[in-house]
């Protein structure tokens, strides 16, 4: 663990994405403490305060350092609520898309056959179709709320999963150890689990952060397009779309802002996910 | 060969068939049609009349076995809200989208390889790197988000480019163009560019990767040996070389490309199919919901059956057992 964290330090700039995810979570999960307004409560809310610019000194008494929405509610509030939502449903879809789709995948190396060629036949296909299309229909389907969008996000994802977690237990299927452990009367289930699937891990987990990246961008997106979730929670993506109408005529920091986070959190996860694949991957080690 | 075609094409039919079952259920059977169709303060004969009429009555899988069949006919079903045929209004949008979707996988093809190849072929120069960084970026960075700067900076900003619609068309074969006249382009260009920041950025890695692999083989030693010129070289030996997976990747990426004008066209009011599926989504207009799901799963089904084919052209192994070694 120790000489895994000197070989990540050594990449200032991955150190760099690691500490804005860090502190990006932390705001997050302290919103409440550090931010001058609870964005969701509507009582809050005064229209007197609507799309002022940054630096604005609301009828609260205090500056609205980021300005306000449309609603009057003081953006910078917004957007560390905002970052809340986008982080619980993104780490809510990558883990249960995880969950299902290891499972699958070392199912199917595991069982072969039949059993193989029909959950492989389904991931592949599931694969090919766009992930976006999907789950814009299932949240069309099941309507708005968190857990129709984490079903979603699950169903849209859960395939890549799938494929790694395959693709790495197909491999070790074929090593010795493997094989001995078999031969020995363990049931096939404590082979999987205490052998198979450790050595599964290290691909899962990188494809794990780049998904939960990807997941919060397409809830973003969904969001943006108002398939996401109810407008009395606005999560990132909400809040861009909100702001999008006021653009042309200037109001730019309504859409700008909230942008920003989005973008700085999915860029630095993504940036700490190649990192972890460069240390992960066999071939590049010295 | 025959067999593995044949293989193949029953193989599409039933993927086709499941496609239409998962959508059919999935879009009538949750939640209730009825409430969309019938207003609340309808008495209880008119209620049931209309039931009757949209059949919907019966049990599930008969309805699904009568939609099947006016599908084989070509009847997609006609649209709660517009009021017309749902094969008529996605093949009146189906232009707009298609066009978009060419130009902006040009865009990718025609300024996302040569970057690439130059990418490869300096890797260590800082143009490289930028361009390298760029193709970060382009991956993880929402397509949405870039919609929005683009129209902020291009069209609010400096003014240069409109920010959306479809502008002046030409009619060709009945059918308006943008791309036929200035103007028209003027319009394409923002959301082209858009949509095709992804494949860009794709075309970007691909053709890096292969430049560099091919960069290395003799072909490339003996070509310098024989005292062609670098630009040669790339030119003719390289690109060809690695133009293989791109234009397989292509012509997978092509179907996506369409899904993913849902967002581009909302963004820029780009009136195609994708923002005809996302406003029938919110006035929830089933039938085209349907209709638009089973024609994009159909594409995709044609295109992956369309490459498998192809490959086994190519690749005389799976001309024989069916099944790659």
């Amino acid at each position: 663990m120790s000489a895994f964290w000197r070989e990540y330090r050594e990449n200032w700039f991955a150190v760099a994405a690691l500490v804005v995810v860090v502190l990006v979570v932390a705001a997050a999960i302290l919103a409440p403490l550090i931010t001058p307004q609870d964005p969701y409560d509507l009582g809050n809310l005064n229209l007197a305060d609507a799309r002022r610019p940054p630096g604005f000194i609301g009828s609260e008494g205090y500056t609205h350092l980021l300005g306000t929405d449309a609603q009057g509610r003081d953006l910078y509030s917004a957007i560390l609520y905002g970052l809340r939502i986008s982080l619980q449903m993104g780490l809510a879809a990558g883990a249960v898309a995880m969950m299902i789709g290891a499972t699958l995948g070392i199912l199917a190396a595991h069982a072969g056959g039949r059993v193989e060629q029909a959950i492989m036949r389904i991931v592949d296909l599931q694969l090919s179709f766009p992930a976006i299309l999907l789950a814009l229909v299932l949240v069309a389907v099941l309507g708005q709320g968190k857990v129709p969008l984490v079903i979603a996000l699950v169903a849209a994802q859960y395939a890549y999963f799938a494929r790694t977690a395959y693709g790495a237990a197909a491999t070790e299927r074929q090593k010795d150890y493997v094989e001995a452990a078999r031969a020995t009367p363990l049931p096939g289930r404590r082979v999987v689990f205490r052998h198979i699937l450790p050595n599964c891990l290290p691909p899962l987990i990188v494809v794990g952060t780049v998904q939960v990246a990807n997941a919060i961008a397409l809830e973003a997106t969904l969001s943006f397009l108002g398939l996401g979730l109810p407008p009395t929670e606005p999560s990132l993506g909400m809040l861009i779309a909100n702001g999008f109408q006021y653009m042309m005529s200037g109001r730019t920091w309504i859409s700008i802002y909230p942008g920003i986070a989005l973008i700085v959190l999915i860029v630095a996860i993504n940036i700490v996910g190649d990192q972890l694949r460069d240390q992960f991957n066999p071939r590049l080690r010295r | 060969m025959l067999g593995y075609v044949i293989q193949r094409l029953l193989q599409a039919v039933l993927v086709m068939l499941a496609m239409s079952a998962l959508v059919f259920v999935g879009v009538y059977a949750i939640g209730n049609p009825i409430d969309v169709l019938i207003s609340p303060d309808a008495t209880q004969e008119i209620r049931a009349a209309t039931i009757r009429h949209y059949g919907l009555d019966l049990p599930l899988w008969r309805q699904y076995l009568a939609f099947l069949g006016r599908l084989l006919q070509g009847d997609l079903g006609r649209s709660f809200v517009l009021n017309m045929p749902v094969l008529d209004l996605v093949l009146s949008r189906l232009p707009a989208t298609l066009e978009l979707a060419l130009a902006s996988v040009l865009i990718g093809a025609f300024v996302g390889v040569p970057l690439g190849i130059y990418a490869g072929y300096r890797p260590e120069s800082l143009v490289s790197r930028l361009i390298m960084a760029g193709s970060v970026l382009g991956f993880s960075v929402p397509t949405f988000w870039v919609g929005l700067i683009l129209i902020l900076t291009f069209a609010v900003n400096l003014n240069w480019l409109p920010a959306g619609d479809r502008g002046p068309t030409v009619e060709v074969f009945g059918v308006g163009w943008s791309f036929l006249t200035l103007e028209g382009l003027t319009f394409l260009a923002l959301p082209a560019l858009n949509l095709s920041l992804f494949k860009l950025a794709m075309m970007i890695r691909l053709a890096r990767a292969g430049t560099r692999e091919v960069m290395l083989s003799d072909t490339v030693k003996f070509a310098r040996a024989a005292g062609l010129s670098e630009f040669t070289i790339l030119r003719r030996h390289v690109l060809r070389l690695i133009s293989i997976p791109l234009v397989t990747v292509f012509g997978l990426e092509f179907g996506s490309t369409l899904a993913f004008a849902v967002v581009t066209e909302t963004i820029f009011s780009w009136p195609g199919v994708g923002k005809l599926i996302i406003d029938s989504i919110t006035s929830l207009d089933r039938p085209v919901m349907v209709g638009y799901l089973v024609l994009v799963a159909f594409l995709f089904v044609t295109i992956n059956l369309v490459v498998d084919l192809s490959y086994a052209l190519l690749d005389p192994r799976l001309r024989r057992g069916g099944r790659a070694a």
